[in-house]
């Protein structure tokens, strides 16, 4: 019997072995050093904060991989032998495949900042640093001040996760407002209001210079590079971003950039091993995509079509229209197809802008100048249905069309204020139109 | 603002301490001639019952509530025992006049029923005679320290938003001393009004008053327990509105089961009974309301004129039509979420226990056995008490229909529903009995799988299985599971409470009523990925 082996547990790898255990018999073992069960990592956050305890992060009951005759290893895969098809674990154990798949995620970025590697230093990203940061910041007694390093998703939630135990948090951003390199600046500023509604201390256009010990060799302050300004505190989180964790890899043969070089079908250059997830590295983008997308989704997509491939059903990557959430503290945040900040968009791309005035509520709807074709919504605030963008953005079309039925999208709970007729009145005032707001109609919401 | 919070909390716990400590105040006894009136009205023609209450509840002035219970259950017992005694004495004797004779002076009233009617007439003390000021020191100091606790969170709770901060850090919600501490203290509470009312006498004292003005009669156990509930519910709605102050849904949704529940279950029926007509609760709906095809009821309905033809019209078609057709347009919710009293209390006080309840698969196959089992026991009990109230015959298969109604009342109807219902919140959840109990849910449940226009639909590919929604989901549905394959969630369970679409993070659930077709789709590749993967898998 074949014996497909792979490489971590997170959602890309997990997925991989569901879809592969639905159309074959073959031998399934999933390898990883972190948990023996697989758990969602987007929900760390809620752990530490005490909404949830960590048993209801893994989405799947204990028993399940032993019913669906998966089977899990809990160790650390020093290197591989990809000529003998043999895995060697740091225990000095081994494993041989038949076929590996390699979903091994990734792993903070450190950009050698003096001090990096005090006690008291950790980034967010694996069960460990959880556990590492319920011992160096259980209360505000233990921890007065942590200063987290870098403006990202990862970055805001830490700091909400550390407000939640009321301990104060200096927030160091590259930027001149927050994710402004991703966000237009109309949303990016309503998030820096919000950061300091708050009582975070967002300090932008701040860099880490290092990071000070005290005797014992833990965490005392940190030196801002642009200031010089030293700031006590006894934990410093590290969320500048993430790089794909595969040094490992590296005497393996196994072609690596940034991640592990694969193909359209994730195939690496050698012959039965592929690779998915945060730490697949596309050899060219697809669309306009990254070539390392490190999300949630995409690591899913990645495992459900390498599971076809695996299977005798070879099956390119093809990702359909970009979207993704998140959530900053209390506000939320969804998109469907591409908007790019001020700074990333192209000439033909154009906005149009939607602000409640009081309400934290904002859109902002990214078209063609010249066809007016519509290319992308940023939503915070309101909730809008993934399946009417996705079928918008495959039929091209022109915003007119999205505002006119702006009502069959919005996913908000019921008896929540809708929103739709002011926004259409901005856009008819700025654009000199009539177009008037239809109703909102079952019929074509399930129209497909 | 901390330190109101604080002192509400101090406030509230003299209040609970107070209210706990008055069960054992005031003396209760007797006089000859209250006695004697009792004994009439009640038609008691044994001896011993008479001499035996005489000696203890007569004579003995200063009996506090147990001590006169004992008195009351001692002599009612000591009667029986007697005249079982001369029963077969005369059987042994084949003197079948004789034993014939005996039966007259047995007393089938309920020991701590009895003994709570006595009291109800029998108390002196603080309770009794200090209402007012008793009053306040429990229910008063209890009200205004709750609210004093609960309402600086708008505040202190910060921006509107999802606030489930520490939850699991707590003790009080996450099975700590204070979740058990609150365990024992409503189990004792619900074994203390079900099946010891005398001792809790004294609580009904507080509020004859109010009973008085609304029915023009004093307190029953049934109007201090109507009366607890809604103060319970009212605070604790106070609690809901600031915490989902964000969420008009969850708003109107606790306005709507508290005003059901003030209006509905507690000030129309005390009204009803004031102009003399039947006590009836005009939104309980068969099965939930077991009792309504009882010969008892049956009886005193028919012979309440028109109004009881009224009401007995308007159960059969509340169940029979009502209910199913708004579950079609609506979903179950728009009884156990917006009108029903047990489903208020469960989302008022329950609040801050959902995240309790089991979501494992076990449980859900528990679930479905224990639900159904008590459908099918509440639907054979109702066929025994119509066959008895159309044929007048007491046994049917052999088995007294008499004696099954009884197990029911007790099993289901008290233990069930009450102790460990509400009793088990801070162990098992909010919703222990509409998960598992309710046979109105279960019957609901059915519609709402096969024939609704409900659903929880979920939005494509978005969820990242942070697993908020499956935590936090009273009724113990594995919402996830549903989510991350990106399928509708169609649940019979489902109480349309909202609250895992309130506490998603990626905006995925969205509580809705559309089209029948759609309404499930299996799916296994989700939206977002390669459109010809997506046909092809989930063809
Ligand atoms: C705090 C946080 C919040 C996030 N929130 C979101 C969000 O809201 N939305 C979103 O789209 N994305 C989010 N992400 C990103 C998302 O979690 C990742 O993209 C996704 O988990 C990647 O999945 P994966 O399967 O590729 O790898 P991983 O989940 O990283 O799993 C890889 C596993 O492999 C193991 N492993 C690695 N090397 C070895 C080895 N040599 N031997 C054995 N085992 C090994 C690792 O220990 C790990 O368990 C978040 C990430 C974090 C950290
Ligand atoms: S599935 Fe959602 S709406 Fe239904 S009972 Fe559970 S939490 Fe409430
Ligand atoms: S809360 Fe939302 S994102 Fe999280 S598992 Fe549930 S549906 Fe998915």
């Amino acid at each position: 019997m074949k014996h497909i082996v792979i490489i971590g547990n997170g959602i890309s790898g997990v997925t991989a072995a569901r879809h592969i255990r639905k159309n074959s018999d073959s031998k399934i073992t999933i390898v990883s050093a972190e948990t023996k069960y697989f758990f969602s990592r987007t929900a760390l956050m809620y752990v530490y904060m005490g909404h949830m305890k960590f048993e209801h992060t893994q989405p799947y009951e204990n028993w399940f991989w032993d019913k669906n005759n998966i089977e899990l290893k809990e160790a650390f895969v020093g290197n591989i032998d990809t000529s003998k098809k043999i895995l060697n674990f740091t225990n000095s154990e081994t494993l041989t495949y038949d076929t590996l798949i390699i979903a091994t995620g990734s792993k903070p970025n450190k950009f050698g900042w003096p001090g990096q590697d005090l006690e008291g230093v950790m980034g967010m990203y694996h069960k460990q640093d959880l556990e590492k940061l319920e011992k160096y910041a259980p209360d505000n007694k233990t921890c007065k001040r942590a200063v987290i390093v870098g403006g990202g998703l990862i970055g805001i939630e830490l700091a909400e996760m550390l407000r939640s135990r009321k301990i104060p948090v200096t927030f160091l951003v590259r930027e001149t407002s927050f994710w402004n390199g991703v966000l237009p600046a109309q949303e990016s500023k309503m998030i820096n209001n919000h950061i300091k509604e708050h009582h975070i201390d967002l300090r932008l256009n701040t860099n880490l210079k290092e990071i000070k010990a005290d005797e014992n060799g833990r965490v005392k302050s940190i030196i801002i590079e642009e200031t010089g300004e030293e700031i006590l505190c006894d934990v410093v989180g590290l969320t500048a971003g993430v790089t794909p964790n595969i040094d490992f890899l590296k005497d393996s043969g196994i072609e690596l950039g940034r991640g592990v070089k694969v193909n359209r079908f994730l195939e690496t250059n050698i012959k039965d091993i592929y690779a998915i997830g945060d730490c697949a590295e596309q050899h060219e983008a697809i669309g306009q995509r990254r070539n390392i997308e490190a999300v949630w989704y995409t690591g899913r997509m990645m495992g459900e079509t390498v599971a076809q491939t695996i299977c005798h059903k070879k099956t390119a990557y093809k990702p359909g229209h970009w979207f993704n959430s998140a959530k900053f503290l209390d506000l939320e945040y969804q998109t469907y197809g591409w908007v790019f900040s001020e700074k990333g968009k192209k000439e033909n791309e154009a906005y149009f802008q939607w602000q409640h005035p009081v309400d934290l509520k904002c859109i902002t709807i990214s078209f063609d100048k010249n066809t007016h074709q519509f290319l992308g919504i940023n939503t915070f605030g309101i909730r809008m249905r993934h399946e009417i963008f996705d079928k918008w953005l495959t039929e091209n079309q022109p915003i007119e069309h999205v505002l006119e039925y702006l009502s069959d999208a919005n996913f908000d709970p019921e008896f929540y204020k809708l929103h739709e007729a002011e926004i259409l009145a901005k856009f008819n005032k700025e654009n000199n139109t009539n177009i008037l707001l239809k109703k909102k109609s079952w019929k074509r919401i399930f129209a497909r | 603002m901390k330190i109101i919070k604080q002192s509400g909390l101090i406030i509230f716990l003299i209040g609970l301490a107070t209210f706990i400590g008055i069960i054992f105040t005031g003396t209760f006894s007797l006089t000859q001639s209250e006695l004697d009136t009792f004994i009439k009205e009640k038609g008691f023609k044994s001896e011993v019952i008479k001499t035996q209450l005489k000696n203890t509840i007569v004579e003995n002035k200063d009996l506090n509530i147990f001590e006169f219970s004992s008195g009351v259950t001692t002599a009612l017992e000591t009667s029986n025992n007697h005249y079982n005694k001369l029963i077969s004495k005369y059987n042994s004797e084949k003197n079948w006049a004789k034993k014939g004779e005996q039966y007259q002076y047995k007393i089938s009233d309920k020991p701590h029923s009895l003994s709570f009617t006595l009291a109800k007439k029998a108390g002196k003390g603080f309770a009794a005679e200090n209402t007012a000021l008793a009053w306040f020191l429990t229910f008063g100091l209890g009200i205004i320290g709750a609210l004093m606790f609960i309402i600086p969170d708008v505040i202190l709770l910060g921006k509107p938003g999802i606030k489930n901060d520490g939850i699991f850090l707590n003790a009080a919600t996450n099975r700590g001393w204070i979740g058990w501490f609150a365990f024992i203290f409503l189990v004792t509470f619900y074994i203390l009004l079900y099946f010891y009312p005398d001792y809790i006498v004294n609580w009904v004292y507080l509020v004859d008053p109010i009973s008085i003005s609304i029915s023009g009669n004093p307190a029953g156990q049934w109007f201090l327990y109507g009366f607890l509930y809604c103060v319970v519910m009212t605070v604790m709605a106070i609690r809901m509105y600031i915490k989902y102050r964000h969420n008009k849904y969850q708003i109107l949704r606790t306005t709507s089961v508290l005003f059901f529940q003030i209006v509905f279950a507690f000030l129309i029926p005390e009204i009803l009974v004031r102009f003399n007509k039947p006590w009836y609760d005009f939104k309980n709906a068969f099965p939930l309301d077991y009792d309504f095809f009882f010969q008892w009821n049956l009886k005193e309905l028919l012979a309440s004129g028109g109004f009881g033809l009224f009401i007995l019209v308007w159960g059969i078609v509340l169940t029979i039509v009502i209910v199913p057709v708004m579950v079609y347009f609506f979903g179950k919710r728009w009884y156990c979420s917006w009108v029903c009293g047990c489903g208020g209390l469960a989302e008022t006080l329950g609040d801050p226990y959902r995240q309790l309840s089991s979501k494992t698969l076990l449980s859900w196959r528990v679930e479905r056995i224990i639900i159904h089992s008590v459908l099918i026991f509440v639907l054979v009990m109702t066929g025994f008490a119509l066959y008895t109230f159309f044929t007048q015959k007491g046994v049917v298969l052999g088995i007294q229909t008499q004696t099954i109604k009884d197990i029911y009342g007790f099993l289901i109807g008290s233990i069930f529903a009450g102790v460990i219902g509400t009793g088990f919140y801070p162990i098992f959840g909010n919703r222990v009995w509409c998960r598992f109990g309710c046979p109105l849910a279960a019957y609901l449940g059915f519609v709402q799988r096969f024939k609704s226009r409900f659903r929880i639909s979920t939005n494509g590919g978005q969820c990242i299985s942070c697993g908020n929604c499956s935590t936090y989901c009273e009724q113990g549905i594995d919402v996830r599971a549903y989510a991350q394959k990106g399928e509708n969630i169609v649940r019979s369970s489902c109480v349309g409470c909202g609250v895992c679409s309130a506490v998603c993070p990626r905006g995925v659930l969205k509580l809705e009523n559309g089209p029948e077709k759609g309404r499930i789709n299996p799916t296994e590749i989700l939206l977002g990925n390669d459109v010809d993967l997506m046909e092809l898998v989930n063809k």
